[in-house]
């Protein structure tokens, strides 16, 4: 009885001492730390640069991920999680990376291209099959009766591209301007029955509870949702305009630097940009931003006549967040704090 | 047997210094440090912004609604605990181990498997939200919801204080009230509940602790709209989201300082009643 756990424990000693040696022979082992949706999307894509790493240099890279809300994650990010790349749901999150902590440099997202968003997404509608209520466009969701599911801006990232789309097409209304936008933007969330803390929350409400008419929704999790579900439930609802949600990416500077993974951590993010990456990204309903494979795909995605983007029309993450999102700032007036 | 115990100069149990030590250092690290970091934190913006992040009437609504309701849901589990653990002690019946076993199950249950189920069970499409639909009465969504979540959490801790003292309980005690002419409501009242009390008031103080700082399975439940069904520890998560470390664990002071308060009355209100008891 004595001499059986020894013996378990001898065994478990010489086979982490064997992992260790074959680890440090070459494995090199990297950290995603991404947000929630990006699991499928990531599981794919982690074995297609593994493969692509070995037959470019020999060395075999294991790509482990972490998945969670994107402001919890660049928390966890800033108190000390060893990520070697992050891959979250808005620049917010890596601009604080910058801010607290210095673990990338401030110019972060200009070092790859397109922002440093190798794909992007934008802000469509779920709404029942069939499309009970009628809804349209962005006006259709103000309409008494019809209640609009959509996470809280103050507690989720993803939330806040939906009030940034809304804003966006309101001001873009003819005479539209700041008043007449938070007015409508104000008349929206009247019309919300409930404010889930996350994106995830709000997609369990509107399809699992069968609460409200319309759930604002990223694209590639509307489409997600209408494989998972069936298409005999949902109907996609593509809107006038809509934003450009663009999903960032950065190397964490001082974890690659103190791993020495700089090398390997800037070509995994590079090779989202490679026709094989984009292909990929596509499948998982993301919209790549390669022209050739966008065209292969553009059946796949809904169609949006007028896209926008954060920088035009609100000036960057920085502005946007503390005019609309901070303490006392535009969400909390329409909740008469 | 405290009187035999402190009459005597020497103590059973060797290393008292050793074992003081311990205790100190184990609280410490486990308790005091990580506590005091908030403090500190929380005073990282200055005064000016931990006074604005705690008075603003969106934090006091839901400072009530957090302490409003957990305090309902350990009264609710101080009556009803009581049931059970009473039930589960005196009497036989089939599956008692199955039942006596289930009253764990809040504990193990991760919080948010726990607000998932409690919301599809009571959401407006659930089996029991569709009823009370009908009967116009809304759970989930509502502060009724939110209540109904942290009772669901408390009761082992009502039950698990009780359930050691009603066994302790002597069944000849009540008998000789009985043939002394009293009544089954003077025996409850005059007889047990002294003995009871006591523990009642841990498991009402355990439970009640334990809601106020229940996150996991209370968001699902609430709807979490501003004033009306956001909760405390949903605020604090609000201001983290925002990288406001300093608001964050301004509002978490508040909390502790108000929980602790509430315990330390609650411990005195017990002592209290121990005495009383104990002097008859």
């Amino acid at each position: 009885m004595h001499r059986k756990p020894r013996l378990l424990l001898a065994c478990l000693l010489a086979l982490s001492c064997g992992a260790w040696v074959c680890a440090s022979a070459a494995t090199i082992n990297l950290l995603n730390v991404s947000y929630d949706p990006t699991h499928e999307l990531y599981q794919e894509y982690d074995k297609a640069f593994a493969a692509y790493w070995k037959a470019k240099t020999g060395d075999i890279v294991v790509v482990n991920q972490s998945h969670g809300g994107s402001g919890k994650q660049a928390r966890a990010v800033i108190d000390g999680l060893d990520a070697d790349v992050v891959t979250l749901a808005l620049a917010y999150d890596i601009d604080a990376l910058a801010a607290h902590g210095g673990l990338v440099p401030a110019n972060w997202q200009s070092r790859l291209p397109d922002n440093s968003t190798p794909y992007t997404s934008t802000i469509v509608f779920l709404v029942r099959k069939g499309n009970p209520k009628g809804i349209h466009d962005w006006n259709d969701l103000v309409r008494k009766g019809v209640a609009v599911i959509t996470a809280s801006p103050k507690t989720s990232g993803g939330a806040r591209w939906n009030y940034l789309a809304a804003w966006a097409w309101a001001l873009q209304q003819p005479g539209g301007n700041d008043a007449s936008a938070e007015a409508f933007v104000k008349a929206l969330y009247h019309n919300v029955p409930v404010l889930d803390s996350g994106a995830r929350g709000s997609t369990i409400t509107f399809v699992e509870r069968g609460i409200g008419d319309v759930l604002l929704t990223w694209e590639n999790e509307a489409y997600l949702a209408v494989k998972e579900l069936g298409p005999d439930k949902f109907d996609i609802v593509a809107p006038s305009l809509s934003i450009v949600a663009e999903p960032p990416v950065s190397v964490v500077d001082r974890n690659v630097d103190e791993h020495g993974t700089r090398k390997v951590a800037e070509e995994y993010l590079r090779y989202l940009y490679s026709p094989e990456g984009q292909e990929i990204v596509a499948k998982h309903f993301y919209r790549p931003r390669d022209p050739a494979v966008a065209a292969k795909y553009a059946g796949r995605f809904a169609n949006v006549p007028k896209l926008v983007t954060i920088d035009a029309v609100f000036g960057g993450w920085a502005q946007a967040q503390a005019k609309h999102f901070a303490d006392h700032g535009i969400f909390d007036q329409i909740y008469g704090q | 047997m405290n009187a035999l115990a402190a009459g005597r100069p020497r103590r059973v149990l060797p290393g008292f210094g050793l074992t003081l030590g311990y205790t100190m250092l184990y609280l410490s690290l486990l308790v005091l440090i990580p506590l005091s970091t908030v403090f500190v934190r929380s005073l990282g913006g200055g005064w000016l912004h931990f006074y604005d992040a705690v008075t603003s009437p969106r934090v006091l609504a839901a400072l009530g609604l957090s302490f409003g309701a957990s305090l309902i849901a350990a009264l609710v589990n101080s009556v009803f605990g009581l049931i059970i653990a009473w039930v589960l002690v005196r009497y036989a019946f089939p599956f008692k181990r199955v039942a006596d076993a289930m009253v764990d199950l809040p504990f193990a249950l991760p919080t948010a498997v726990a607000g998932i189920a409690l919301t599809a069970l009571y959401a407006p499409n659930g089996w029991l939200g569709r009823g009370l639909a009908l009967l116009g009465v809304k759970v989930a969504f509502t502060p009724l919801g939110i209540v109904v979540a942290l009772t669901f959490i408390g009761l082992p801790f009502v039950v698990r204080t009780l359930q050691p003292v009603i066994e302790d309980l002597d069944h000849d005690v009540e008998q000789a009230a009985w043939t002394l002419g009293a009544s089954g409501a003077q025996t409850f009242a005059r007889v047990m509940l002294p003995v009871l009390w006591p523990p009642m008031l841990t498991g009402f103080a355990l439970a009640f602790a334990r809601a106020v700082g229940e996150y996991g399975s209370v968001i699902f439940i609430a709807g979490n709209m501003p004033k009306s069904t956001e909760i405390a520890p949903l605020l604090i998560v609000a201001k983290l989201e925002q990288y406001d470390y300093a608001g964050a664990s301004a509002i978490a002071v508040v909390m502790m300082v108000l929980s602790f308060t509430i315990m330390l009355g609650i411990n005195a209100l017990q002592n209290w009643a121990v005495t009383r008891h104990g002097e008859r």
